[in-house]
């Protein structure tokens, strides 16, 4: 299954379209915040940008934390969410070793789903939808085609 | 959040108190500048200076702010230091959508802090906090230490001044976010009087979307206008500066203290040089995929082995024209170095670029002497420009003190009034003509983006004052409108009232949506109300012989014309200032 990558993100401009997109589309928010990828300014504008957002993981720390099942291992990496089934205690983005679950204020999570609707508003073509399988395959003609390593 | 009422957060510095407050309106100012104005009116003390500790600063956003792309910018209203009368001033950079998902309309700070101080703000947090050990620092330092110490990376503001503001210079900014300005009319002198070193903005709280598809969909087409067509191209292609080599062509670029309208050395400063050898990258306010801040470096070798620092400065053409044209400084690494310390000092780069350029020619007439500009000034001279920069950040001698105060006043004690660039303010990038000069030396903020008359004057058309007046105040209202929402005067030509209409429509402001006209034309008469009751004059301004004495590609200026076009624009503006009467509203 199709991933969301960040492969070209040195040409953020820090507009946050992919947040906002996200937020409106997905989660049906106006929001920064309540987005699957969040961007923020490493270490001051002068250094540019980067995107918070779910790397995929398999197995996920996230869904080993989750005690109620709300979120499940998705193929190909990442998390399937069922906020029926969320409590909001936390213990998610707790687990998350690269801080992308956002919690609002009421504790409920928000994490990148994968879907990548936000990808047709980035304005500099800096993320990416596709296959992506970790090893030395990343490095091969596909992962280029995938628009994972730039030729 | 989509609400018939502003919802305005009231910070007294002097008692350390803040408030919450919602005001009616938004059907007849909707926000942006009209809500700029309504708070003016109702918090501002019009026959009391604009450093007396109760005057307002006013920052505020639009219904739209957030919701559509390039509603990205905030106004920010206040008693100027330059004329003591009511201005405005706008920036982007990441300040509207902060505003936005504080959950604030619009921010009002008054009194005075017992020390320096910034103040912090959030949905969930307003705290004034002590900084006393960043007043002198500049505006490099200070954002150093301001971003540590505070929360929300990516999705806050940083509104900050350097010591130009803290020294009250009418020509000090308030910078947003190091790339975007709150540039002219000194509201960071305003700041400086009240001891507030930086306003920090997290924008941290989310809102359900509106309800229905509409929204949706209208964003959909909007965006796609935005980006997908070349309406925008020329703004994230070469940028704003892409204008100097267009108004070199025209005749129409002001170099050295408008002495000439074109010279073949701009070509060392066009925004085609700048692309080619300057330009890192380039950077966008918060909700706009367009992005037309473009970021050149400069390096400095520190010493004689091989070691540099290099800095990233933004660069625009109204920067350029200032401190490269004007100045006579033709190389764009020359022009990025003179931008550099401005921006360091917290100045704004346009009045000081144009005040130094009319101190150059009053050296070089003997008006003044070097014991006066302290530096050799000289057309081309960049290293004197350098230190002159700083010296009137620092008001360094009464000279600089009183330049710092404005060309005019300047011109005033010295002579030298007929070659001073000024209209109303120092004057924009454009030399285009009558209708330009007259549009800046008389428009609410003495801005090029008041009304479009110097692309009025582009036009090929007859010298009608009755025509070019009523083009003045017509585009003027709709500029006015848009700066209401507070969408970026880039986006005119995609945001046409038509779609404005849609857009206000699909999250639920459907009766400003009908009457946006009506609307218009209210806000564009409370700002002109307000500035004349703190004390304008618009009949008494007078344009400098300098401006009649050029040539553009049109032909010599026509001084009948231009007093003409002054006269009938001043007295227009007067019939706008004066309370609509029932009678007068009949006739419409």
């Amino acid at each position: 299954m199709k991933i969301l990558t960040t492969p070209r993100m040195e040409r953020c401009i820090g507009c946050h379209s992919c947040s906002l997109a996200c937020a409106r589309l997905v989660h049906k928010r106006l929001s920064w915040d309540t987005a699957g990828i969040r961007i923020r300014s490493s270490g001051g504008l002068s250094t540019g940008f980067e995107a918070r957002l779910c790397m995929a993981c398999d197995p996920a720390p996230c869904v080993m934390a989750c005690p109620t099942g709300a979120y499940s291992q998705r193929k190909g990496g990442g998390v399937v969410v069922k906020k029926k089934l969320c409590i909001r205690c936390g213990a998610c983005a707790k687990a998350c070793p690269v801080d992308a679950i956002y919690l609002d204020t009421t504790g409920e999570p928000f994490v990148c789903i994968h879907c990548g609707r936000c990808v047709p508003y980035c304005p500099h073509d800096c993320l990416g939808h596709a296959e992506f399988s970790r090893g030395a395959a990343t490095a091969g003609k596909e992962a280029t085609d995938a628009g994972e390593v730039e030729s | 959040m989509i609400r018939e009422y502003f919802r305005v957060l009231m910070v007294d510095l002097s008692a350390g108190r803040s408030t919450i407050t919602d005001i009616d309106g938004r059907n007849m100012v909707a926000g942006g500048s009209g809500l700029a104005a309504l708070l003016f009116e109702k918090y501002g003390i019009p026959d009391k200076p604009w450093n007396e500790p109760g005057q307002p600063l006013i920052f505020a956003i639009g219904p739209l702010t957030g919701y559509f792309p390039l509603m990205s910018k905030t106004v920010c209203a206040f008693k100027s230091p330059y004329h003591d009368q009511f201005a405005e001033s706008h920036a982007g950079g990441r300040s509207a959508l902060s505003m936005r998902f504080a959950d604030y309309d619009a921010l009002v700070i008054t009194g005075r802090a017992k020390s320096p101080s910034a103040l912090i703000v959030g949905s969930r947090q307003i705290e004034i906090k002590d900084v006393h050990y960043l007043w002198g620092t500049d505006l490099y330092a200070a954002g150093k230490v301001l971003r540590r110490m505070l929360p929300g990376s990516g999705h806050r503001t940083i509104l900050r001044i350097g010591p130009a503001g803290e020294r009250q210079s009418p020509m000090a900014c308030i910078n947003a976010d190091s790339y975007r300005h709150f540039g002219r009319l000194g509201g960071g002198a305003v700041m400086g009087s009240k001891n507030l070193k930086a306003i920090m903005i997290h924008g941290d709280s989310p809102f359900l979307l509106p309800e229905g598809k509409d929204y949706v969909k209208v964003f959909d087409k909007v965006y796609k206008d935005m980006t997908d067509t070349d309406m925008m191209s020329k703004y994230h292609n070469l940028g704003t500066p892409g204008n100097v080599r267009v108004m070199n062509d025209l005749k129409a670029l002001p170099i050295r203290n408008l002495q000439a309208t074109t010279d073949p050395a701009t070509e060392g400063i066009t925004g085609e040089r700048f692309a080619e050898v300057a330009l890192l990258r380039n950077a966008a306010c918060a909700g706009c995929p367009v992005g037309c801040i473009h970021i050149g470096f400069v390096r400095e070798r520190f010493r004689e082995e091989n070691r540099y620092i290099y800095r990233q400065i933004s660069y625009d053409h109204e920067l350029i024209f200032a401190v490269g044209s004007m100045l006579g400084v033709m190389d764009c690494f020359e022009v990025l170095k003179l931008i550099d310390v401005a921006e360091k000092m917290g100045l704004d780069v346009m009045s000081p670029g144009v005040a130094l350029a009319w101190a150059t020619e009053a050296l070089a007439k003997g008006i003044i002497t070097e014991k006066e500009t302290l530096v050799p000034l000289a057309f081309g001279n960049a290293a004197s420009y350098l230190t002159a920069l700083q010296h009137m950040a620092y008001g360094t001698n009464e000279f600089y003190e009183l330049l710092s105060q404005g060309t005019a006043k300047a011109a005033e004690r010295y002579g030298g009034g007929d070659f001073a660039c000024v209209l109303g303010q120092e004057m924009g990038g454009y030399a285009t003509g009558e209708t330009f000069f007259v549009s800046q030396a008389l428009g609410l903020r003495h801005s090029h983006l008041d009304s479009g008359g110097y692309s009025y004057d582009q036009k090929p058309k007859g010298k009608n004052v009755e025509d070019a007046v009523k083009f003045m105040i017509k585009d003027e209202k709709g500029r006015v409108f848009l700066t209401s929402m507070v969408s970026c005067l880039f986006a005119r030509g995609v945001y046409t009232d038509e779609v404005l209409g849609n857009c206000l429509k699909s999250v639920g402001y459907g009766t400003l949506a009908d009457n946006m006209d009506t609307v218009a034309g209210e806000i564009q008469r409370l700002r002109w109300k307000l500035r004349v009751m703190t004390g304008y004059h618009p009949e008494s301004v007078s344009i400098p012989k300098r401006f009649t004495e050029i040539t553009t590609w049109k032909g010599q200026i026509d001084s009948v014309f231009l007093a003409a076009l002054k006269d009938q624009y001043a007295m227009a503006i007067r019939g706008l200032a004066q309370p609509e009467t029932a009678g007068s509203r009949a006739e419409k």
